[in-house]
C-alpha cells in the first residue's frame, strides 16, 4: 500500500470511528423519546445544523492531521529502518542507521545499532582468530620446509597414484641430476622419476603388510636415475583408515657405497675363489715333500716344480683380482630381513598376473624369514617360470619352505615336464626378464649376491614327469613390527594434510573433470614475427605449471631458440632479444621435445592460443613432437566473461582483473601474467556454471565463432 | 684288499700331489679328468670313495654325486667333496646332494687322510 492510500484509509478509519459515537448515542437517546420530544429535537437540530456540520468538519480535520502524524513519526521511519536494516545485513555493515520519527522507532534504530556494532566486532575477532590460525599453519609449513631441505636425504611425498606431493630440494637434485629435462614437480607422476615397478612393488609389500594389520616396515629398494647414479629409498605408508594413502620415500645417494662394497665383495671372492686352488696344489705338494723325505728324485723335482709353477699362479691371480675389481662398478643389491610367507605372497600374485602361471603357495610356515632382495628374488621366480611356462608348456607351480640349518630351502615344484639339468645352466647365465621386463643380473648373479643356491632336485625313482627346482636362501632374523605410535594414526600432523591426498584419478573422461582439479602448463612464444606459415620461428618458450589452482612459480620452464634465420627488426623492438643471443642456443628440435615432457598431463593454457599452436603444429614433423592436450585460451575464455569489452589484450584483461603487469615481453613473464589472469578467470567462470573442461572449451568455441561473425 | 680312491679332479698339479699320498697312505687310486669320465669310472673301477673337485668342465662335482647317489648299485661309494669354493652355503648343497664330506681348500695332507681313513673305517690294508 502506498503511503498516500495508507493515509486516506486511516484518516477515513479515525473519521469514522469519531463520528460513530456521538451518532450512536443520540440515536439510541432518539429512541426513547416521545414523539413531541422527537418533534423538539429535530427542529433544534435543523436550526443547530451549521454548528453541527461545522463540529463534523473540524473533527474530520483532526482525523486527517492525526493520521498525518501516524504515519510520520512510526510508519514511514519503520519502513526506512527495515530498508537500511536491509543494506546493514547485505552489503555495508559500517552503515549507521539514522534516528527519526517517533522516540519508540529513535530506540529501535539505536538498539540496531547497537546490534550491528556487537555483530562487527564479533567478526572482527572471527576473522583475527582465523588470520592468526592461518599463520601459525603458514609458520609450520615454513618450518616443514626449512627441516626438510636442511635434510641430507632427499624426501618425496606421493599419493597412492604416484602424484607427487611433497618433494625437497635434495630430492630434485637427486633425481634429476645430469638427467634429462627436471621433470619432478607437484602433482606429476612420480614414475617419470623412479622406476614404476620398484615403487609399486613397495606399495604392494606396505598393503600386504596393513593387511595383516601390523605397523608396516618401510620398505628399501635400490634404484638406478636416468644419469646412472644409484639410489637407496626407503619407502614409508601414509595410513588413513587401514589403507595406503602414499608413501613417504627418503632418498639416499649410495652409487659410491654401493661401489665400495661391490668391489669389497668382488675382490673377496675374486681372492677366495683365485686363491684356494693354488694354495691347495702348493700345500699338498709342500706336505708331501716334507712327510717323504724318501721320495725318488724324479718325483721329488715334479714336486718342486709344483711349487714353484704354484706359486707364480698365485702371485698372478693375486694382481688379477686386485686389478679388476680396483674400480669395478657393479650394483649391488640390498637384502633385508621378510617373512618367506610375505615373499612368496607377493610372488604369487606378480607370477599370476604377469608370467601367467597358477601359483600354489600353500600354507608356508610363518616362522620362516629370509634374507632378500625381494624385488630381484621375485623377478628370478618370474624368470623361471616364464622359461618354464614358454620351453615346457607348465602352467602351474607350488612353492613349499622348510628351514635347512642357516638357510630356508624353499622348493618350487612343477608336474607335467622333466626339465634337464643344462637347461637349468643355461637359464642361470642368461639376463633375466620376466613379464616385459628386463633386468641386466643373470640368475646366476643374484643368487650369487644373495649367498644362495639352486639345484634341480632329483624326483622319486618313478620318474613321473615332474620337477622340483630347490633353493637354499639365507635365514633372516624375524623382524619385530615397529611398535605403534602413541598418537592414533588419524591424528596425523597438519603438513600432511595435503589437497592433493584426496585428488582421486577419477575415472571420467578429461572434459568431465573438474577445471580446479587439473594440471596446467601455461605458456607463451617470442616469435622472429608474425607469419608462421612464412617461415617465422620461434626464439623463446616459457612456461609454468599450476596445479590443484596453485601457481608453481618454481617449476617453470625457458629456454631461448635459435631460429637460424634473421630477426624481424620490429619484433626484435618487442622482446629485445640479440641475434647473437640466439646463435648460441639450441634449435627448436632440441628444445620443442624438452617442453613437451613438461608439459606431460597438464592442459595447455596460452593466450590467443591459435597464434602459438600453430607455431608448434608447424614443428610436429621436424620434431616428431604433437601436443594433443585440450588447450584453453585466456583470451576466448575472458571473451566468454565480458563480451561487451572490446579490449581483449593482455593488458586490458589484466587491468580488469586487477592483477599487476610485471616482466611483459619475456616468454617466461608473459607466461606468468596468463598464469595469474587464468587463475581469477576460474572463479568468474564457475559463477556463470563452467565448471568442466568440457565447459569451458564448449564457451571457447562459441565465443570464437561470435567473435569471428563480428 | 686294498680300498680304492677314485680322484676327480681336472688341476694336474693337486692329481699328482694326491695321487702320491694316497699311493703312499696304502690305497689304490684312478684319476679322472671331468665329471663324465668320473661317472665311467665309478662303474669301471667301481671305487670305495670318490675324492670330488666342485668346479669341473662337463658335469659340476655336484651332479656327479646327484648321479652316484641316484644309482641303487652305488649306495656304498663313500663321496669326499673337494672344492676352491668354501662358502656355507655350498657346503650345504655338497651334502644336502648326498656328500659324506665336504673339504674345503687348501686342505692338510695329513688330515685328508685321516678322514678319507676314518670313512672307509680304517680297513685300510698294506702301505706304512
Amino acid at each position: 500500500m502506498t503511503p498516500r492510500r495508507k493515509l486516506a484509509f486511516l484518516a477515513l478509519a479515525l473519521y469514522v470511528t469519531t463520528l460513530a459515537v456521538p451518532a450512536a448515542i443520540a440515536a439510541t437517546l432518539y429512541a426513547g423519546l416521545a414523539a413531541q420530544e422527537r418533534e423538539v429535537l429535530r427542529q433544534v437540530a435543523a436550526e443547530r445544523l451549521p454548528m453541527l456540520l461545522l463540529v463534523a468538519a473540524s473533527a474530520l480535520f483532526a482525523c486527517v492531521g492525526a493520521a498525518r502524524w501516524l504515519i510520520g513519526a512510526y510508519v514511514l521511519p519503520l519502513r526506512r529502518l527495515t530498508e537500511q536494516v536491509r543494506v546493514l545485513l547485505g552489503a555495508n555493515e559500517q552503515l549507521e542507521l539514522a534516528s527519526a520519527g517517533a522516540r519508540e522507532v529513535a530506540e529501535l534504530s539505536a538498539a540496531v545499532n547497537r546490534l550491528a556494532a556487537d555483530r562487527r566486532r564479533l567478526r572482527q575477532d572471527a576473522e583475527a582468530l582465523a588470520r592468526e590460525a592461518r599463520e601459525r599453519l603458514e609458520e609450520e609449513r615454513n618450518r616443514l620446509a626449512a627441516l626438510m631441505s636442511e635434510l641430507a636425504q632427499g624426501v618425496l611425498v606421493c599419493n597412492a597414484e604416484g602424484r607427487i606431493l611433497l618433494y625437497n630440494e635434495q630430492a630434485r637434485a637427486l633425481l634429476t641430476a645430469g638427467g634429462r629435462e627436471a621433470l619432478i614437480g607437484l602433482g606429476r607422476s612420480v614414475f617419470g622419476v623412479i622406476d614404476r615397478e620398484q615403487v609399486a612393488h613397495a606399495l604392494e609389500r606396505l598393503r600386504r603388510a596393513l593387511e595383516r594389520g601390523e605397523q608396516p616396515a618401510p620398505a628399501r629398494f635400490v634404484t638406478a636415475t636416468p644419469a646412472g647414479r644409484l639410489l637407496k629409498a626407503q619407502a614409508a605408508p601414509v595410513a588413513s583408515d587401514g589403507v595406503v594413502a602414499g608413501i613417504v620415500m627418503t632418498l639416499d645417494d649410495v652409487t659410491g657405497i654401493l661401489d665400495r662394497e661391490a668391489q669389497r665383495l668382488g675382490l673377496l671372492q675374486a681372492l677366495a675363489a683365485g686363491v684356494r686352488s693354488p694354495v691347495a696344489n702348493l700345500r699338498a705338494a709342500a706336505e708331501n715333500l716334507a712327510a717323504y723325505p724318501d721320495m725318488e728324485a724324479a718325483r721329488r723335482s715334479r714336486f718342486v716344480d709344483i711349487v714353484a709353477a704354484e706359486s707364480r699362479t698365485l702371485s698372478q691371480s693375486l694382481n688379477d683380482a686386485l686389478r679388476e675389481y680396483a674400480d669395478a662398478l657393479k650394483a649391488s643389491l640390498t637384502l633385508e630381513d621378510m617373512r618367506a610367507a610375505d615373499l612368496l605372497g607377493v610372488a604369487r600374485r606378480r607370477l599370476e598376473s604377469s608370467v601367467g602361471v597358477t601359483v600354489d603357495a600353500g600354507a608356508i610356515d610363518e616362522s620362516l624369514w629370509l634374507r632378500v632382495d625381494s624385488f630381484a628374488m621375485i623377478q628370478a621366480f618370474g624368470f623361471l617360470c616364464g622359461k618354464l611356462r614358454e620351453e615346457y608348456g607348465v602352467r602351474g607351480v607350488r612353492f613349499s619352505a622348510a628351514a635347512r640349518e642357516r638357510f630356508v630351502q624353499l622348493d618350487l615344484a612343477w608336474s607335467g615336464a622333466i626339465v634337464a639339468s643344462d637347461a637349468l645352466a643355461l637359464w642361470e647365465t642368461q639376463p633375466m626378464h620376466a613379464g616385459g621386463q628386463q633386468t641386466a643380473l643373470s640368475l646366476r648373479e643374484v643368487l650369487g649376491r644373495h649367498g644362495a643356491e639352486a639345484w634341480l632336485e632329483r624326483t622319486g625313482p618313478g620318474g613321473e614327469r615332474s620337477g622340483v627346482l630347490r633353493f637354499l636362501l639365507p635365514a633372516g632374523e624375524p623382524v619385530a613390527p615397529p611398535a605403534r605410535p602413541a598418537r592414533p594414526a588419524e591424528s596425523r600432523p597438519e603438513y600432511y594434510d595435503f589437497d592433493l591426498f584426496r585428488y582421486a584419478e577419477q575415472a571420467s573422461e578429461l572434459g568431465e573433470r573438474r577445471l580446479s582439479a587439473l594440471s596446467y602448463t601455461v605458456f607463451d612464444t617470442e616469435t622472429t614475427g608474425l607469419e608462421p606459415s612464412a617461415g617465422d620461428e620461434i626464439i623463446s618458450i616459457g612456461a609454468v605449471r599450476i596445479v590443484n589452482g596453485r601457481l608453481l612459480k618454481g617449476e617453470v620452464f625457458e629456454r631461448l631458440v635459435n631460429p637460424r634465420r634473421p630477426l624481424n627488426r620490429e619484433s626484435a623492438r618487442v622482446h629485445g632479444i640479440e641475434a647473437e643471443t640466439l646463435a648460441a642456443e639450441p634449435g627448436i628440435e632440441a628444445v620443442l621435445p624438452a617442453f613437451h615432457r613438461f608439459c606431460e598431463d597438464a592442459v595447455l593454457v596460452a593466450h590467443n592460443a591459435a597464434f602459438d599452436m600453430r607455431f608448434l603444429e608447424l614443428k610436429e614433423a621436424a620434431t616428431g613432437v604433437r601436443f594433443t592436450q585440450p588447450v584453453l585460451d585466456t583470451l576466448l575464455l575472458s571473451a566468454a566473461l565480458h563480451p561487451s569489452q572490446e579490449d581483449q589484450r593482455l593488458e586490458a584483461i589484466a587491468e580488469r582483473l586487477g592483477v599487476r603487469l610485471i616482466g611483459r615481453h619475456t616468454a617466461l613473464g608473459d607466461a606468468l601474467l596468463e598464469a595469474e589472469i587464468f587463475l581469477r578467470l576460474l572463479p568468474l567462470l564457475e559463477e556463470r556454471g563452467i565448471v568442466t573442461l568440457g565447459q569451458a572449451l564448449e564457451a571457447s568455441r562459441q565465443t570464437y565463432y561470435s567473435r569471428l561473425r563480428y | 684288499m686294498t680300498k680304492k680312491v677314485l680322484i676327480v679332479d681336472d688341476e694336474e698339479n693337486i692329481v699328482t700331489a694326491l695321487e702320491f699320498l694316497l699311493q703312499r697312505s696304502g690305497y689304490e687310486t684312478r684319476v679322472a679328468r671331468n665329471g663324465d669320465e668320473a661317472l665311467s669310472e665309478v662303474a669301471s673301477f667301481a671305487p670305495d670313495l670318490v675324492l670330488l673337485d666342485v668346479m669341473m668342465p662337463r658335469r659340476s662335482g655336484y651332479e656327479v654325486c646327484q648321479r652316484v647317489r641316484a644309482h641303487p648299485e652305488w649306495q656304498r661309494i663313500k663321496i669326499v667333496m673337494l672344492s676352491a669354493k668354501g662358502r656355507d652355503v655350498e657346503v650345504s648343497k655338497g651334502v644336502s646332494l648326498g656328500a659324506d664330506l665336504y673339504v674345503t681348500k687348501p686342505f692338510s695332507n695329513a688330515e685328508l687322510v685321516a678322514k678319507i681313513d676314518a670313512l672307509l673305517g680304517g680297513g685300510r690294508a698294506g702301505g706304512q
